[in-house]
């Protein structure tokens, strides 16, 4: 009997978190056009409460762990991990939205819609066992978020950022869709698993030389969309020129959906090879710490520097995938969860300070925010500190569970060089701390009006998980441990 | 429950409940703060008893897990080593509180909130057993110091705060590398296991791990000590740091990089130990040197006073590397005799400040007119830091010059030059700035002690004078730690001194401590 038209309702499960964003998207685009601009703050209402079933939607297809759609996705503890991720990265940046867009633009609510559907994208990748389906989940983010990019379509700096995204991105995921056909004809395969089979397996194997051109052309794709030198040089001007609430979502859930499918596609299908590419990822490391930690010390706009600093975490995260370890892939899950915390925190704290038009963006106008408002100075300082990875962090543990995956994979260079790099961002992070504290208040602190409720929320779940990840860092660490281990 | 862990909660929820005080009623901070920087006080007493006994065991212990993979554990204790530090500590953070009482007048429970969060951080250093753990609480301690400089330092406070912290954190990341590599070797990350193992023979470091590894723990230990030619944050944090900030700092947290040396740098990686310390005390000698002759040409009194500190931890650095018994207690007991007379310099040098507003030394003279009781403090206390016989200070380099003569006359002589320039840079401060004529400004400005400043300092003197006549009372712990430390660092490693010099029976006027010593040395 030829298989059914319907696929098994274990099936449609296991895509729950991808239906439920689906269904309210849609909603949020349909309810649009019917509401006045006032009340257009309900649909970010909306937009939270999908996400929220769809963190419960995540739990549910935990359950029903395995492959789904013919081995086209896969539950496993890697993609639960990740969708939770990126679903609360989506919960923290429509928080930070809601002020902001009823302030700049008020007559608009498919912002809510694209930020459901970038989640989307970021989920199907997470769970994408599969090549073509990493390419469909990566355009379906990709695409949601050029258009978050510039999404105040009046504002130059929107548009410079949108089109440049746009157009160096298109171009990254044409080599990685180009990477995709070299394996395919080499391998005549795209799933993940049986690449990794037709690699290992002697008689089978395709010429090397077809699989490294593949691996290096997907590694530019991959590189690009985590910001990794030498393939960084979009970052700055496309997270400076965003939206503030954007920038916290851009620098948190697509980079770590882009992470997922790095590992997941690096750890898998081209594991065995991987003595040829360890040597790239471990370069791309060193130059991605090194660009990002010295460029940041020059900065004077807060976004630009977060935007270099965002760089450098990546490079750390890079040290993990270049020890090829499970405990290097656990390492790099728990980092990025809490590079999200502390990073989304951070952004939350320029999305308040900016105010309208963004006027507020450069350092040197933090001057005096302790003062001013004590709670948020103390939020930012801890979101700071966990940046620079001072203990009872969640940064401090990232740090430290990367550089010691990278111990265990005898990286000893890389992890000194990395240390030392750390040393040296402490630098750009303390002068932030200087300007808050230690300056007399300017004018931009004189005139801060009190932080609006959805930011505040998101301030302060943000420090919590950066807290939490550095005190308690098992709750997240045993679950990460466990799911390292990807389906071979 | 264990008295150490009550150390540690009680100034963590002094801070949270300091922070949370309405900010309209600063008193309200200082009379919290103080109590509870007494409270632990009263109750680090507890712990000198058990520990006198026997110095070389671990007590009060609480070890538990704090995260399972990897093993971390909060594994907490006081040795013989720890004890009196720990002490220390918790007898200068309510004195830093009274100091600061009238000095700080902005932002002012912010400034009792950290000076508690950094009470945490340096009692938390010196009860750690588990390397991990220390770690955290090393770091720990750097944040409020790092706001104390910053917000209620002089004028250019921020230069020196972020140089604190970017030195600091750059020689403690190394440290960092060493402990996972550690661990990744032993599969622990406690210090006790990790003591066993290595005496057991069940982790035996190659030549040149053990070299790189004692390196990375080195550099971070020897900055903060700091050891020339690292020392250069010290004099910008000591001077621009207010009065309790410069306390905390020259007393307790220099302290940690001597503590680290002797604690882990010795004891684990002995065989790289010996190979350098003929390199290490010859840059422990010139800082001696190097830091007086700094001092003498100084002319403002706290950068003076902080070179000085340069030079005394030269000879602390200098007994712990000679491997000699007797230069070993010398070392701890200076440790803290310095924490005890710097200190009390520069809650003086603070006072003073208070009241001319200059650190300069030409703006004073004749002080001892308008404030006698001031000038007698100061003076005790300065004799106390060239180590007058009677006074703490003397103790403590006695025997560290006796230990380091014992193994190398050299190195003893030119560590006796440091003393000599001591006396000369400390006098002749005091001259100029206590004798001779009043300016109006003085006259008009500076009057005597009050209740309060009696109170911060009273209790310093005494111990200067309990510290240089009853020696016994302080030094038996730390014998019995020395004694096992050195074991530790015998195991598989011949000794440096081949032979010790036949000596006379001679006897010190010094009595009980340095004679005993003297007997145990071989």
């Amino acid at each position: 009997m030829p298989a059914s038209l319907f696929p098994p309702y274990e099936d449609l499960l296991r895509i729950l978190p991808e239906i439920v964003l689906t269904i309210a998207g849609t909603l949020v685009m349909v309810l649009e056009p019917a509401l006045r601009p006032e009340r257009k703050r309900l649909l970010g209402g909306i937009a939270i409460a999908g996400l929220l079933v769809a963190l419960w939607g995540t739990a549910v297809a935990n359950l029903f762990r395995g492959p789904a759609f013919h081995q086209m996705v896969v539950v496993d503890g890697f993609a639960t991990f990740f969708r939770a991720l990126v679903i609360v990265v989506g919960i923290l940046a429509v928080l930070c939205s809601i002020h902001y867009l009823q302030r700049e633009r008020p007559d608009s609510g498919e912002y809510y819609a694209l930020v459901l559907f970038s989640v989307v994208g970021q989920s199907v990748m997470a769970a994408a066992n599969e090549l073509i389906m990493i390419f469909i989940g990566l355009e379906i983010s990709s695409i949601a978020t050029y258009v978050l990019a510039g999404y105040l379509r009046d504002d130059r700096r929107n548009n410079e950022s949108a089109i440049k995204y746009f157009l160096l991105g298109s171009f990254a995921t044409a080599f990685l869709l180009y990477g995709i056909a070299w394996i395919y004809g080499a391998a005549g395969t795209t799933n993940l698993v049986e690449i990794r089979r037709v690699l290992s397996t002697p008689e089978l194997a395709p010429p090397r030389f077809l699989v490294g051109v593949s691996a290096a052309l997907m590694f530019v794709g991959f590189a690009f969309k985590v910001s990794a030198a030498p393939f960084q040089v979009w970052a700055p001007d496309v997270y400076q020129g965003a939206p503030a609430p954007v920038t916290a979502f851009m620098s948190a859930g697509p980079k770590a959906a882009a992470f997922a499918i790095f590992l997941r596609v690096y750890m898998t299908a081209f594991e065995p090879i991987s003595n040829r590419w360890e040597p790239v990822v471990w370069l791309s490391a060193l130059a991605t710490m090194f660009v990002g930690n010295f460029a940041a010390l020059l900065q004077n706009n807060i976004k630009r520097l977060l935007a270099y600093s965002s760089i450098a975490h990546a490079g750390y995260v890079m040290v993990a995938v270049s020890a090829h370890s499970e405990i290097g892939t656990a390492a790099a899950m728990f980092y990025l969860a809490a590079y999200a915390f502390m990073n989304v925190g951070a952004f939350a704290v320029v999305t308040h300070f900016a105010r309208q038009g963004e006027k507020y963006v450069d350092v040197d106008d933090l001057a005096g925010l302790g003062h001013r408002q004590p709670v948020t100075a103390a939020l930012f300082s801890i979101f700071l500190l966990s940046l620079i990875g001072i203990p009872l962090t969640g940064g401090f543990f990232g740090k430290f569970y990367i550089f010691k995956a990278a111990l265990e994979a005898k990286l000893y260079w890389l992890t000194v060089i990395g240390l030392l790099n750390s040393a040296v961002a402490a630098y750009y992070y303390l002068r932030i701390l200087v300007v808050m504290y230690f300056h007399e208040p300017g004018e931009a602190a004189q005139t801060v009006s009190p932080v609006a409720p959805g930011v505040k929320i998101a301030l302060w779940a943000s420090a919590a998980g950066t807290l939490l990840l550095g005190i308690f860092p098992s709750v997240i660490l045993d679950f990460a441990d466990r799911s390292a281990a990807l389906m071979k | 429950m264990n008295v150490v862990n009550v150390l540690l909660i009680l100034p963590a929820a002094g801070f949270l409940a300091v922070l949370l005080l309405p900010r309209s009623r600063p008193d309200a901070a200082k009379i919290a703060a103080l109590a509870v920087s007494l409270a632990v006080f009263l109750l680090s007493l507890s712990i000198a008893a058990p520990v006198h006994g026997d110095g070389a065991e671990l007590k009060f212990v609480t070890d538990v897990q704090w995260i399972a993979s990897p093993d971390i554990r909060y594994h907490v204790g006081v040795d013989g080593l720890s004890v009196w530090l720990v002490i220390l500590t918790a007898l200068l953070t309510p004195i830093c509180v009274l100091i600061s009482w009238r000095y700080i007048e902005r932002r002012v429970k912010e400034f009792y909130a950290f000076l508690l969060l950094l009470e945490v951080g340096l009692i938390g250093v010196f009860v750690a057993w588990d390397l991990f753990l220390f770690y955290v609480f090393w770091e720990l301690s750097l944040v409020p110091m790092y706001f104390l400089i910053g917000i209620w330092g002089h004028e250019r406070r921020i230069y020196a705060a972020v140089k604190f912290f970017l030195f600091t954190m750059a020689g403690s990341v190394l440290m960092l590398a060493a402990i996972i590599y550690l661990y990744l070797r032993a599969g622990t990350f406690d210090y006790v296991v990790l003591q066993e193992q290595m005496a057991s023979g069940q982790l035996m470091l190659t030549t040149g791990e053990q070299l790189l590894l004692f390196l990375a723990f080195f550099l971070a230990f020897a900055i903060k000590v700091p050891l020339f030619p690292l020392h250069t944050w010290l004099p910008d944090a000591h001077v621009e740091a207010p009065s309790a900030g410069s306390v905390m700092l020259a007393s307790v947290m220099l302290k940690m990089g001597t503590y680290g040396l002797l604690r882990f740098c010795l004891p684990m990686f002995p065989n790289a130990a010996r190979q350098c310390a003929p390199w290490i005390i010859v840059l422990a000698i010139i800082g001696i040197i190097y830091g007086a002759l700094v001092s003498l040409v100084q002319p403002n009194m706290k950068k003076l006073v902080a070179y000085s500190s340069v030079s005394h931890l030269g000879f602390v650095v200098l007994g712990i590397f000679t491997f000699n018994e007797i230069a070993l207690d010398g070392a701890v007991y200076q440790m803290l005799n310095h924490g005890i007379s710097t200190g009390a310099l520069f809650m003086l040098v603070g006072f003073l400040y208070e009241r001319r507003h200059s650190l300069e030394i030409a703006d004073y003279g004749g002080v001892a007119t308008p404030a006698p009781n001031l000038a007698a403090a100061f003076l005790i206390t300065t004799l106390a830091s060239i180590g007058l016989p009677l006074l703490n200070n003397f103790v403590g380099e006695f025997l560290v010059l006796q230990g380091a003569a014992l193994v190398n006359f050299r190195w003893a002589v030119f560590a006796a030059i440091g003393v000599i320039l001591s006396a000369c840079y400390m006098l002749w401060m005091y001259q100029r700035a206590f004798f001779g004529e009043t300016p109006e400004e003085v006259r008009s400005h500076v009057y005597d002690l009050r209740a309060r400043e009696w109170a911060a300092i009273l209790p310093l003197i005494a111990l200067m004078l309990w510290m240089g006549i009853g020696t016994g009372a302080f030094l038996p712990p730390i014998q019995a730690l020395n004694r096992t430390v050195l074991e530790q660092t015998k195991s598989n490693a011949e000794f440096l001194v081949k032979e010790t010099p036949p000596r006379p029976p001679l006897r010190t006027e010094n009595g009980a401590g340095a004679g005993r010593g003297l007997l145990n040395a071989r």
